[in-house]
């Protein structure tokens, strides 16, 4: 359980409990997918912060306002996706009244970022089945960019042991991917996903 | 995916940063501000004394009856209040 939800619900039924009103299943919706939409305006459409800030609120406010709509709920993640993109194009036009019509406003290789962002999504998934020590560090070392140091002060750990930990976890989030370790414990509380 | 190397699952995970947590937070409040909003709404249509006041300062009115300046709130209010 997390925050008095169950953090294993499925997006279908995280969908359906925030149509009834439950606000702490909103939390965990956003949560669930705040590093998906950032990742979508600042990496594939590389927006400044200021606009992706932008984008980020109204992607949910329009998610919230709409969810109703959404015929599927199981396709939440498209569905922000999708309106993650639109709104990108819409800062970006905005931002460029000298665009001529018809040009193609999309940064290069914006479909292939999504595509990988995606994937990324995907090890995200994987890595809630890892015990929280493994998720915590993999995500501290990676997503955050935190030093061996800063998380051996934050962990407890010698920074040695901070290495090869990441290393242990890395090769058990690989095997999670490559189906090696369906049978492994769920973690207790992903935090996150 | 089809290829797992360590690398691969490394460069995929770094992809994905965590958001700022103010806009985080901002995002799952939207429904409290919602709230206000509806609440706002029906008050403003039930008291006319109090839309006259929205209409003519939406934030001190605002303030004197003790709702939050949520900008998101206030933004919403001030598309709806012409309408109404």
């Amino acid at each position: 359980m997390m925050n008095g939800v169950d953090a294993e619900l499925t997006d279908a039924e995280l969908v359906a409990r925030c149509r009834n009103g439950n606000d702490e299943c909103w939390r965990q919706l956003v949560e669930r997918y705040s590093r998906y939409v950032y990742a979508i305006s600042v990496q594939a459409f590389r927006l400044p912060e200021s606009d992706a800030d932008d984008v980020f609120q109204e992607v949910f406010a329009r998610a919230y306002e709409h969810l109703d709509k959404l015929r599927d709920d199981a396709a939440l993640r498209p569905w922000l996706a999708q309106l993650t993109r639109r709104l990108c194009i819409d800062t970006l036009r905005s931002g460029s009244r000298e665009q001529p019509a018809g040009e193609d406003i999309e940064p290069e290789g914006v479909d292939d970022t999504i595509e990988q962002i995606d994937e990324a999504l995907a090890v995200h998934e994987a890595m809630r089945t890892l015990p929280d020590h493994c998720a915590e560090i993999l995500d501290r070392f990676f997503a955050r960019d935190e030093s061996y140091r800063t998380i051996g002060e934050a962990l407890e750990l010698p920074s040695g042991t901070v290495a090869s930990r990441i290393s242990r976890c890395l090769t058990r989030l690989r095997g999670e991917l490559e189906g090696e370790g369906r049978n492994a414990a769920p973690a207790q509380s992903g935090g996150w996903r | 995916m089809s290829t797992h190397d360590e690398e691969r699952i490394a460069d995929l995970l770094r992809l994905l940063r965590p958001a700022p947590e103010a806009w985080v937070r901002a995002a799952q409040e939207i429904p409290l501000a919602s709230r206000g909003f509806d609440d706002v709404v029906e008050r403003a249509r039930a008291d006319d004394r109090f839309r006259r006041a929205l209409i003519a300062d939406l934030e001190a009115a605002l303030a004197a009856e003790g709702y939050e300046p949520d900008p998101r709130l206030i933004e919403a209010l001030r598309r709806q209040l012409p309408a109404e």
